[in-house]
């Protein structure tokens, strides 16, 4: 499988040059720009952005490597990431948790079979004060309760 | 007690994230009268105000100001941190999302007291939903000539760039977050014994929290004698403090430092939910050492008190505890924290978050003896000042309180206990 940035995507990469010292700076950015073209980062994907930014793609992985939100595996459409540190615990994170397990039917670090969902327990997405907390793709969904689940799973169905 | 409007003012008012609502209550109203000064007048203001960095380290803002060399003989830089992700601290957030402008008014003010033409805002890969509104609030002010190549109407560029970041919390320690920014592992970097400024691709840089910038517009418009109003003689001003964990009303309410833990807590967290009993508090982010509810009663919040109690004043985002919290596993979750995000750059850090996350687990399955306890604080001694950041030294100093002050809670699930 290749990798090829799509048009649109190497014009930004090419305005953002302009915008730092070195093409090198760029390796989130790219990054994260091949993972919202492919919904995840393949070794194709790495390779490209080492020829884009002139660095070696070895160091592009170990680049990828090192951060979390970077899927070197595919995950499903919806990414569902429950934020598993403390204020969020001393608020009842077990509990969404266990009922994220059941109404999904997979357990923490796993893939639904349809490929739909993805559950992974994250550490403090900085959303204390709304505790508990979780992220699906983008967005945030704070001050969960069992009901609350309920009608955001209800929503993605 | 009464809380402060300086970083805040703007967050109740509706659609404040806007240009328009933001101009119509005074936004971008401070970057004329530091057009009127030079830079280092305007960082004499600053100096004088005694504002201290609002990321956790509470070191003068102005002296950090002050380091960057104004020769013009290479470009300097200004980064700004929003990489907010000390567990128990969610302040940034809320600048981010209510009031984009008064952080770009911040930017445009200290980029020209430090010559920078170049400013970056680093921010948390996970914070995408409040990067999107602040970068529209950053095309809103391009648009309006408040910021690009004349900065409103002045002759002075000054290009602002989003930076996100990918979830890795060592990123919020400076060194780090411009090894991530130069496109590589957020590695924290050796540091001189002299004071320096930082280093973006070998260029002087500031990198500078994101409340800290926000502050500045208040100081330049209303001088540094109106700053030091507030708060007290060595922790002037106000702190977003925010609460979490096991209060009625969780939140962020900004104050003058110097008030009373126990105080804030009650009156703007509405006091501990459920009616229960406090039993401690986590003063400032996960990193700084736990407090007893007598060490709580008595706390002030200000750097000197919170030192004093062997603890720290960090990012004033305190995680609340009620009376049937497991000491034990608080210390376990807290833990699993650090060894995900050990940087894995020294082996007393890498290897020792994973060591005493293990001895922890074998705790709580009740399978601990006596020396596990002794092996804990040992581990966590050889962690304390054998590595390159201050991370590892943080995990033992929450690890030491931790075992101090509730040493029973851990001897109750020795295996011998049972």
């Amino acid at each position: 499988m290749s990798f090829a940035f799509t048009n649109e995507n190497l014009e930004q990469i090419e305005a953002l040059k302009k915008r730092y010292p070195s093409p090198k700076a760029l390796s989130l950015p790219c990054l994260w720009i091949a993972q919202y073209q492919e919904g995840m980062i393949s070794l194709d994907a790495i390779e490209a952005i080492g020829t884009l930014i002139d660095t070696p793609s070895m160091e592009i992985y170990r680049v990828a490597t090192f951060y979390t939100m970077f899927n070197l595996e595919p995950v499903g459409t919806y990414h569902i990431q429950l934020c598993k540190t403390l204020s969020c615990a001393l608020c009842g994170k077990a509990e969404i948790l266990e009922h994220l397990q059941t109404k999904l039917g997979i357990a923490a670090g796993e893939s639904s079979a349809d490929g739909r969902y993805t559950l992974t327990q994250v550490e403090c997405l900085g959303s204390c004060g709304t505790a508990p907390v979780m992220q699906i793709n983008d967005r945030y969904y704070e001050n969960l309760d069992r009901k609350k689940i309920d009608s955001i799973l209800e929503v993605l169905k | 007690m009464k809380s402060c409007k300086i970083v805040s003012r703007k967050f109740d008012i509706e659609q404040s994230h806007t240009l328009n609502i933001a101009r119509e209550h005074g936004a971008y109203n401070a970057v004329e009268s530091a057009f009127s000064l030079d830079g280092e007048a305007i960082i004499e203001i600053i100096k004088t105000s005694g504002l201290r960095g609002k990321g956790g380290g509470g070191a003068p803002a102005g002296k950090k100001l002050s380091l960057i060399p104004r020769d013009g003989k290479r470009p300097s830089y200004l980064v700004v941190n929003a990489d907010e992700s000390e567990p128990g601290t969610f302040k940034d957030r809320q600048i981010i999302a209510k009031d984009p402008h008064l952080l770009i008014e911040g930017m445009i003010i200290t980029s020209y007291a430090i010559g920078a033409h170049d400013a970056y805002i680093y921010i948390r890969g996970e914070y995408y939903q409040f990067q999107k509104i602040l970068q529209e609030a950053i095309d809103e002010a391009y648009a309006a000539g408040i910021i690009g190549e004349k900065v409103m109407e002045h002759d002075y560029r000054l290009d602002i760039t989003v930076h996100r970041g990918a979830g890795a919390y060592i990123c919020g320690e400076k060194s780090a977050l411009l090894e991530s920014m130069e496109g590589k592992r957020g590695h924290p970097r050796l540091k001189p014994h002299q004071p320096e400024p930082e280093w973006y691709f070998g260029n002087p840089t500031l990198v500078s929290n994101v409340e800290t910038i926000a502050s500045v517009p208040f100081i330049v418009k209303n001088g540094a004698d109106a700053y030091r109003q507030y708060g007290t003689k060595s922790s002037p001003g106000s702190l977003l403090f925010g609460l979490s964990g096991h209060v009625n009303r969780p939140g962020i309410y900004e104050v003058e430092f110097g008030v009373s833990m126990f105080e804030y807590i009650e009156h703007f967290g509405g006091g501990i939910k459920n009616g229960k009993k406090l039993k401690a508090v986590i003063p400032g982010g996960a990193s700084t050492p736990v407090l007893t509810v007598e060490e709580a009663m008595c706390a002030n919040l200000d750097y000197e008190t919170l030192r004093a109690m062997g603890s720290s004043l960090g990012t004033g985002g305190m995680i609340v505890m009620d009376e049937d919290t497991c000491m034990v596993s608080a210390l376990k979750n807290l833990l699993e924290f650090y060894h995900h995000e050990s940087c894995g750059q020294c082996t007393p850090c890498r290897e020792g978050t994973g060591w005493v996350d293990g001895i922890l687990a074998t705790l709580l399955e009740g399978k601990g003896r006596q020396e596990d306890i002794d092996r804990l604080l040992d581990v966590s001694g050889t962690m304390n000042g054998t590595t390159i950041c201050v991370f590892a030294p943080a995990v033992s100093g929450v690890i030491d309180a931790f075992v101090q002050k509730f040493r029973g809670e851990f001897e109750a699930y020795l295996k011998e206990a049972r």
